[in-house]
């Protein structure tokens, strides 16, 4: 292999890798804006010149093409000093922006500043004035004056969206960002720009404002919108969810994920219409209960039907752990073979990138764990016919809404003896339930989703419900959530009465005199490595942050 | 101990004669108080009368409210950032104005407050400073949180303290 030497350190790189990739690979970073590992060079910053012995002048590293033998020098005087003055030339049309920008704080450019430049203006003129707050798009907002011209946007948009609609336009220091005439910036990934934009010019509107970086903790998540599960950051002010940005996985997302999933997948955790205690419909209202209540009330009901009038609905946005233990609560507990789930399917929805037709996060997992019809058991389409027959009299629904899978069932609904349904938020399936448990929202909870790949993937919890403490559930801290008291208005934001769907059937079983020993969800995810083939050996500290493929070999589906 | 012992015994024997009758001390403390009678006075008698700080008192912190009726700070949080008590909590919204964003809530939790001036410190848009008010009384906790209504004061008002800020900070 060809060996380079950058900063005195012999390292060895693949042909065709620039200066740059080369030094990335073993953790030396080289100051960069334009250039993006996952984008075409474009080397128009200036930033990355770096010293190359037997080289007349400075080279850009993001463009160089390392060669053997090459010797580079990344902090030498002339490298320093070059770096200071392309610093200074980017901060000569910057406005003083940070105060109002949202990108402070992650701004590349502001940790270039304190980095790599002398911390004194010598431009004492007036600065360029360019249009502010154009709405470039339904999503992002650009501010001209703070964009340094790196056309990483650009790039993306050509390369990576595969729908050009933004260019520069004028030259020199009047040189700005546009889209095309006629064209919007609303690519179904248009809002990956504002991640990869290296300052302020490219902003969130959704997020706009709403709260500084550092007030924010984050967790690793997997993002819920479809069956690819990108690998997301939850970013959580005061118990409420305020942005889902893309975290790197390589085998999954890159570094990416879609607008639909960035802003159509965290609202409803802290929408208005949480329920947030089990409620028990008593003479046709609905009554807010304990939880023992509910559940010595449900035993005594479930209890009155034979094994073949009841039937249980699994979810496909619920976990692995829940529906591992939905499945054995149906086929153990109730004696019920009559399960399945309800897919959610759209192939408009689909397209080459990352999204998939299917809606759900782990219909994967939820089959792969037990949640089918056995023994002549009844899958979906054989619940709802004997649904509308009579036969079934008793239903239970985990996590979902069976009237967006079927609404014709909306008066048969009523007929049931029995509705039970699991839910984190108020749907239409809520109004004819006589038994309401909250779930909790993947938000609020651990677990593993299984992804189109066949890729187990972790969630964590980001926001906390009653049962949970931020510190002491090894939750993510911010400061805010650190030091907060019950008597600061900023830390006490709202916490729901949620569990998981497996914590409430374990508890629901003892009722049946059934004992499960599970603590956690990793006790159940410990007991389904056991059980299930494909996950054999696997467990949540192998999972890790970036997931792992299930073992397909032994058992085909 | 027995060294301490001599020292006091060596000590009794020091005092003079006049020391010991006593009475020229007397005379001599009680003159101190008679001049100090008659010097000017230090106390007041608050609360009829007040206590004018100098432009270097640091009060209660207040936002700076422009001529135009519109607060000056902008929301960056930074206050809230510094303030090592964490009193400050600054929520941010968009505005038609030129400076795009603004609080929407802006609040200093005055129990926790320790008065130390970093918000004002920090401040990029001289828009938190100390003022003169010290009176901060309340009865119960929520009245000790200050909000927009209660923080805002008009800039006339705080002349001297910005002057104070802008020749030594």
């Amino acid at each position: 292999m060809p060996k380079i030497t950058i900063d005195g350190k012999e390292l060895e790189f693949k042909q065709g890798q620039t200066i740059i990739q080369a030094a990335a690979d073993y953790g030396i970073d080289i100051p960069h804006f334009c250039y993006h590992p996952k984008l075409s060079i474009s080397g128009n910053c200036r930033i990355c010149l770096v010293e190359v012995e037997r080289m007349p002048k400075l080279v850009i590293a993001c463009a160089t093409l390392a060669s053997d033998g090459m010797v580079v020098h990344t902090n030498s005087e002339k490298t320093i000093a070059a770096r200071n003055a392309v610093m200074e030339f980017i901060l000569i049309n910057h406005p003083l922006d940070c105060p109002i920008c949202d990108e402070a704080g992650e701004c590349k450019l502001q940790d270039y500043a304190y980095q790599h430049s002398t911390g004194e203006s010598r431009f004492v003129e007036e600065k360029v004035h360019k249009d502010k707050r154009v709405q470039l798009g339904p999503h992002v907002m650009f501010d001209g004056e703070r964009c340094i011209s790196c056309s990483r946007c650009i790039r993306f948009c050509d390369e990576i969206a595969k729908d050009s609609e933004l260019t520069f336009v004028q030259r020199g220091d009047r040189v700005t960002i546009t889209t095309f005439p006629g064209e919007q910036l609303d690519n179904p990934y248009s809002m990956n720009v504002v991640d990869i934009c290296p300052v302020g010019a490219l902003t969130n509107s959704d997020f706009r404002f709403k709260a500084r970086v550092w007030d924010m903790s984050l967790t690793n998540s997997i993002c819920t919108g479809c069956s690819r599960g990108c690998n997301i950051e939850i970013w959580v002010r005061n118990n409420e969810i305020l942005r889902l940005t893309p975290r790197h996985n390589e085998e999954v997302n890159s570094y990416w994920m879609c607008d639909h999933g960035r802003l159509n997948t965290f609202k409803f955790v802290n929408a208005s219409d949480r329920i947030d205690c089990p409620q028990l419909r008593l003479n046709g209202s609905l009554k807010k209960v304990e939880w023992d209540e509910a559940f010595s009330f449900l035993s005594n009901k479930l209890k009155q039907f034979s094994k073949n009038e009841i039937a249980v609905i699994g979810s496909a946005y619920s976990t692995c752990e829940d529906n591992y233990i939905v499945s054995k609560f149906a086929k153990n507990t109730l004696g019920t073979y009559n399960v399945d789930f309800i897919r959610h399917i759209d192939p408009s929805f689909a397209d080459d990138i990352l999204r998939t037709e299917d809606l759900t996060p782990n219909s994967r997992g939820a089959e792969l764990v037990g949640v089918f019809p056995e023994k002549n058991g009844l899958d979906l389409n054989g619940i709802v016919r004997s649904i509308k027959d009579g036969k079934i009299k008793a239903l239970y629904l985990i996590e979902d809404d069976i009237l967006s899978f079927d609404p014709i069932l909306e008066e048969y609904l009523k007929k049931l003896e029995l509705f039970v349904i699991h839910t984190s938020n108020y749907n239409r399936s809520c109004d004819y339930a006589d038994v309401i448990l909250p779930a909790a929202t993947y938000a609020e909870k651990n677990g593993t989703f299984v992804n189109i790949q066949g890729r187990v993937q972790r969630i964590r919890p980001a926001v906390a419900t009653t049962e949970l403490d931020r510190s002491l559930d090894g939750m993510s801290l911010s400061r805010l959530d650190k030091f907060g008291t019950s008597f600061d208005r900023w830390a006490q934001g709202k916490k729901y009465d949620a569990k998981s769907t497996w914590k409430i059937l374990t508890n629901l079983s003892s009722y049946f005199g059934q004992k499960y020993k599970y603590q956690s969800s990793e006790d159940v995810f410990m007991d389904i490595t056991r059980n299930i083939s494909e996950f054999n050996g696997l467990d949540y500290e192998s999972i890790g942050l970036l997931g792992k493929e299930l073992s397909f070999d032994k058992v085909k589906i | 101990m027995t060294q301490i012992n001599n020292s006091l015994k060596k000590r009794k024997k020091d005092l003079t004669f006049w020391q010991r009758i006593y009475i020229p001390e007397i005379i001599k403390g009680l003159s101190l108080t008679m001049k100090n009678m008659l010097r000017p006075k230090f106390t007041m008698e608050y609360p009829e009368e007040k206590f004018i700080p100098p432009a270097s008192y640091r009060g209660r912190p207040v936002l700076v409210m422009e001529r135009s009726g519109d607060e000056r700070c902008v929301a960056c949080g930074l206050c809230s950032r510094v303030c090592p008590a964490l009193a400050i909590e600054v929520q941010a919204a968009e505005t038609e104005r030129e400076k795009e964003r603004y609080p929407e809530k802006f609040e200093i939790n005055m129990l926790r407050c320790i008065f130390c001036g970093l918000c004002e410190e920090v401040c990029p848009e001289e828009a938190i400073v100390m003022s003169k008010d010290y009176e901060l009384a309340f009865t119960n906790r929520d009245d000790a949180i200050y909000g927009k209504d209660k923080l805002l004061v008009p800039v006339d008002q705080l002349q001297d303290r910005i002057e104070f800020l802008r020749k030594y900070k």
